[in-house]
């Protein structure tokens, strides 16, 4: 490890000063992936800006059909959100089901989301359910902003301050769960909202994708058997030494299954 | 005495206090005055030469006192790391032995291998400075499984190692096997793999070595299971530093399971790197480095063969292995795949002809050694598979199978065809015990309700028998055992009674301070407070073989036993004279030496307090003093066993196999403390858990890198992957051990891994599956259903 600066900026202003201004300085969230990239000399910054006393970060918030989370929160918030758990019960119970407690205790949903690891769990849901990315510049819809393995819209210091989450009518999370690490093998949401249905999948490709096949059978029939028989193609999913692309393609049916499942029981 | 606390008594355990109060002292904990600190550099790649390393720009950074190579080993003379064992091949001739260089020289064979050590003021700065040092390599091609390595054209490890065979093994008599396979009815074929495991204790390796250079005395602190063994090693061999100026201490271990009882190269490197610089050093692995550098275990690949008669018994047992060996030869390497392997392919059979060939191969991998079971564990998954195999085929029930074959608890002590003598034993009784503790008669029910909700249902058995408690000297010598395998212990009695036990054996989570010090309680009738056991110091303790082998209570307990003993056999000569009794009249009882007949005696503290003050005491025949020591080598090894079943349900949709139910009965001999014992066979259940469901070491074929280098791809079992397990003993007495133990470190480890891919191949054997590879792993079972399944749809 390379010794860095470290600042602990307190408003947003005061936040992006430092970005813009220190080279090559990198924003600090819950450090889960961070830290150890560091430790593991992978990343090398000369300052890390901490996000966690900047006040309007943090926090879950509901106006009218909109949930928004600020990047700051932490999972396990979101999890033990009630207001989380009865506007959009699958975003709290994916929390729940991430990593370990102590994963949960310190990692972060604006982490998760600028990180874009093709295992994680919050992109999914961002994408099926048509998420807004709030960032200190603009607002970046789930279709633009991921862009593949590790690879976001966002620029160089952008930083993504709340995630908006439009109330769905019907929506549900289930994961293949990693028995290593807890990650995605295969995660799928879905999400239904006035008659459309968004399908996405995480852990089984190079990023965060949807399944338009799957999203019209569901808008004709919502529910598990309208897409039992629909089946990705294994030629474009990961393969590794703990799932083959075959697997992977055959998990993102049952997964889906078990996600409409969750959706039909919980709306 | 009050607070005898003796055996067969469940206390808590002493050692636990420091544990959970953070008051434990590891070797990561260890400060010196001065210290320095060392980092390795391992080589990145499986195989290459190493065309230079250029220290200077490293050499260049304030703070930095050394960057010592293979090339400074060399010139300072020093010898190789030794293997302790020496086998011979079915050609007589000895096992090809290469050096073990404690740093590289010339060339890397595996990722992790040791190719320098840089030492400096500071972690960070040695870090900084170890990714300063140059390496020119010369990539080579690797080669990763044993398959591939014998295979003609593999690259090769050795210039003087042809095919990398380190050493073709046999063991029983080939022409026996032969005849009675002429003659079967039926034989019963099986391919498998043995899935390397990396031990991955909780505490990694670390060591602290400084040097005296007034007195030439070394100490070296290090994790480590044997720390008398490591001192003799070093000084005899590796670094030839005189015994007497050697002092090695293995405080508190976090765990060791295998991994921690060989003599590494960090160790001998960090020793003579002390003296080098002149400033004491600390080394601490983290996880990365423990994954590429401990010591592995386990990688087979075998072809067996059961032959049988019509009704089912068993003619003849042979068993074709290929053993991975890794880069170079550990401290017990050779020894685990041939001598704690063949020996073992009796089971608790009758099977009247074994043959066994085990081909020792080199590879670019780290260097495979013991790992809890070590050997038995692969012995009884290839003898508990085929007899399920058999019986499938023959369509004879599993339970009756065994039945018809296992050995009468009558017909111990039990010769086998392959070397060993078991003693004692019922493993009838403990499959009878089994069978009504997991409820099987309820299984039909159980699978009912399965196949309602569309999930599989399986029960699986492994009835068997393993040989530990290592072990006697001479047999191990005839086996090519380089060292002994006794155990000694030391009873020094105080002048106020209480106790200090010396012993050579070491505590790294077994409970022996409790364990240990219930015998000396029950022995010598003193309070179990006032009994410490003191291990893991070779200044301090006489010498000992250290733990492992399931070998510390059955040896060391032993030599403990005696010398309470000898204790015992001193204070009666003093209570004589100070009773004026003949000592053949004085007897011995919960503390108290009192004269047969009479009221007349003394207490255990008195007769300690007149060792030490001896005043009125026989000087003229007795030495003052209260402190007795023994040295125990058992005539045989000892042989616990059992019978365990595993119940699982599969998912067929995403091929997760849950272990819903787990029942052990196991024959251990005496049970010193039943608490302890459930806690070993948990322990152990749980490994062989891991190995049949989660656990495993991929390298890439190619470049020879591991996959699996980290928590987040090496499956380690969870507390939530596991059901609660129901633990019970049925214990038939050893009959050479004083105390009747027979050990429980590895039972657990030895007999699940079998049980749950028995469970397994149950739960599935409607698609006519007859084998799954260890780990079943989703992927895995998914696959095996897809390609069950399939040509059946097709029909
Ligand atoms: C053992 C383990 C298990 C895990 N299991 C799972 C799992 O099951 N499912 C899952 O989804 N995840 C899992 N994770 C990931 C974890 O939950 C975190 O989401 C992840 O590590 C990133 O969040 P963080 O808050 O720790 O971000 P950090 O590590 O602090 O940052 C990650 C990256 O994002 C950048 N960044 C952080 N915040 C922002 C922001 N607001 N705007 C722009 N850029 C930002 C940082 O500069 C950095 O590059 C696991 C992690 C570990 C260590």
């Amino acid at each position: 490890m390379r010794s860095f600066a470290f600042h602990r900026p307190t408003t947003l202003y005061e936040m992006s000063a430092l970005l813009g201004g220190v080279a090559d300085s990198m924003p600090l969230a819950g450090g889960m992936t961070l830290l150890p990239t560091i430790k593991q000399r992978l990343a090398a910054p000369a300052a890390l800006i901490d996000l966690s006393k900047i006040p309007q970060l943090s926090g879950i918030s509901a106006q009218a059909d909109v949930l928004t989370v600020g990047a700051m929160t932490r999972h396990v918030d979101v999890a033990e959100s009630e207001l989380a758990r009865s506007k959009i019960p699958l975003l709290a119970s994916l929390a729940a089901g991430i990593g370990d407690p102590a994963v949960r205790n310190r990692g972060t949903i604006g982490g998760s989301v600028a990180n874009n690891d093709p295992s994680a769990d919050y992109p999914a849901a961002v994408l099926a359910l048509d998420a807004m990315v709030v960032t200190d510049r603009r607002e970046i819809a789930a279709d633009a902003f991921f862009r593949g393995l590790f690879e976001t819209a966002l620029d160089p210091g952008e930083i993504i301050t709340a995630l908006r989450f439009p109330v769905p009518s019907a929506g549900g999370y289930a994961k293949f769960k990693s028995p290593a690490s807890r990650y995605a093998v295969v995660g799928v949401c879905v999400a239904k909202k006035a008659g459309k249905v968004r399908v996405a999948v995480t852990g089984a490709g190079p990023g965060v994708f949807r399944v338009a096949a799957m999203e019209a059978a569901l808008e004709r029939t919502f529910t598990p058997e309208a897409i039992a028989a629909i089946k990705l193609d294994a030629e474009n999913l990961s393969s590794d030494i703990h799932a083959d692309a075959e697997y992977r393609a055959h998990l993102v049916t049952v997964m889906a299954k078990k996600a409409v499942m969750s959706a039909l029981q919980t709306s | 005495m009050s607070n005898v606390i003796g055996i067969g008594a469940a206390p808590r355990r002493k050692e636990d206090f420091r544990f959970l109060t953070g008051r434990g002292n590891y070797v990561a904990d260890i400060k010196r005055v001065d210290m320095t600190f060392g980092v390795f550099i391992r080589s990145q790649h499986g195989h290459a030469v190493i065309r230079g390393i250029d220290k200077v720009p490293a050499l260049a950074l304030p703070g930095v006192h050394a960057v010592l190579t293979g090339d400074d080993v060399a010139a300072d003379g020093l010898g190789s790391l030794p293997c302790g064992w020496g086998i011979h091949g079915s050609d007589g001739l000895p096992m090809k032995e290469p050096p073990f260089p404690m740093l590289a020289q010339g060339k890397v064979r595996f990722v992790g291998d040791m190719v320098a050590f840089v030492i400096a003021d500071t972690l960070e700065l040695a870090r900084a400075a170890a990714e300063a040092v140059v390496i020119d390599y010369e990539v080579l091609p690797s080669v990763v499984g044993v398959l591939e390595a014998v295979r003609p054209g593999a690259p090769q490890l050795f210039d003087d190692v042809p095919n990398n065979l380190c050493c073709d093994w046999e063991l029983g008599d080939k022409v026996a096997v032969a005849t009675a396979f002429k003659k079967a009815a039926h034989v019963a074929r099986l391919s498998l793999v043995n899935n390397r495991l990396i031990g991955n204790p909780m505490e990694p390796r670390a060591a602290v070595a400084e040097s005296n250079g007034g007195t030439g005395h070394y100490t070296l602190w290090t994790t480590s299971q044997f720390p008398h063994v490591v001192r003799f090693l070093m000084s005899a061999l590796v670094l030839k530093i005189p015994e007497q100026k050697m002092r090695v201490v293995a405080p508190d271990v976090g765990g060791g399971f295998g991994v921690k009882q060989f003599h590494y190269g960090e160790e001998a490197v960090i020793t003579w790197a002390a003296k080098r610089v002149g400033r004491p050093i600390k080394w601490v692995a983290d996880r990365s480095e423990g994954f590429i550098s401990d010591r592995h275990g386990r990688d087979h690949v075998t072809e067996a063969e059961l032959a049988l008669d019509q009704n089912g018994k068993f003619l003849a047992l042979k068993v074709v292995t290929l053993a991975n060996m890794g880069g170079y030869l550990s401290t017990f390497g050779p020894n685990i795949p041939t001598n704690l392997y063949g020996p073992l392919l009796s089971g608790v059979y009758t099977t009247p002809a074994i043959y066994c060939n085990v081909k020792v191969v080199f590879t670019n991998t780290v260097p495979v050694d013991a790992y809890r079971g070590a050997g038995r564990p692969e012995a009884t998954f290839v003898v508990e598979r085929l007899v399920d195999v058999a019986a499938k085929e023959m369509g004879i029930d599993r339970v009756e199978l065994r039945r018809r074959n296992i050995i009468a608890k009558e017909s111990y002590p039990y010769q086998t065809p392959v070397l060993v003598e078991y003693d004692s034993g019922d493993p009838m009784g403990c499959l009878e015990g089994a069978l009504a503790e997991a409820d099987v008669a309820g299984f039909a029910e159980r699978k009912a309700a399965s196949e309602r909700d569309g999930k599989f249902r399986g029960l699986g058995y492994s009835t068997y028998v393993e040989a530990c408690g290592l072990a006697p000297s001479r047999f191990a010598g005839r086996l090519g055992a380089r060292g002994g395998l006794y155990e000694s212990a030391t009873v020094r009695v105080h002048p106020t009674g209480q106790v200090t036990v010396l012993i050579g054996t070491h505590n790294h989570g077994q409970g022996h301070e409790t364990t240990f010090a219930q015998i000396v309680s029950e022995k010598l009738g003193v309070a179990f407070d006032n009994v410490d056991i003191v291990f893991g110091d070779t200044d301090r303790v006489q010498f000992g073989m250290g733990t492992y082998g399931s070998r510390s209570l059955v040896v060391g307990g032993a030599a403990l036993s005696k010398a309470s003993d000898k204790v015992v056999l001193k204070g009666k000569k003093i209570a004589a004279h100070l009773l004026e009794a003949s000592e053949h009249d004085i007897q011995f009882e919960a503390g108290v030496f009192s004269v047969a007949g009479t009221d007349r005696s003394k207490t255990f503290q008195e007769i300690a307090g007149a060792a030490y003050v001896p005043h009125d005491y026989p000087l003229e025949i007795l030495e003052p003093g209260l402190e007795e020591q023994a040295y125990y080598d058992p005539v045989n090894f000892t042989y616990p066993g059992g019978c365990h079943i595993a119940e699982v349900e599969i998912d067929p949709e995403t091929g997760i196999v849950a272990l819903e139910k787990y029942t052990a009965v196991d024959d251990v001999g005496t049970v010193i403390n039943p608490m302890i014992v459930e806690g070993q066979l948990h322990g152990g259940i749980v490994q062989g858990v891991g190995q049949a469901l989660y656990e495993n070491a991929v390298y890439d074929d190619v470049s020879g890198q591991l996959l699996s280098g980290s928590f987040m791809d090496y499956t380690m079992p969870r507390a939530d992957h596991l059901p609660n397990m129901t633990i019970k003993t049925h214990s038939t007495l050893c009959t050479h051990t004083p105390m009747g133990v027979k050990g429980c470190g590895e039972v657990g480890t030895i007999g699940s891994p079998a049980a749950v891919i028995n469970s397994v191949v149950d739960a599935l054997s409607h698609l006519g599956v007859l084998h799954v590879d260890m780990p079943a792993t989703p992927n895995r079972i998914w696959r095996i259903i897809q390609n069950a399944t399939m040509p059946l749809a097709a029909e």
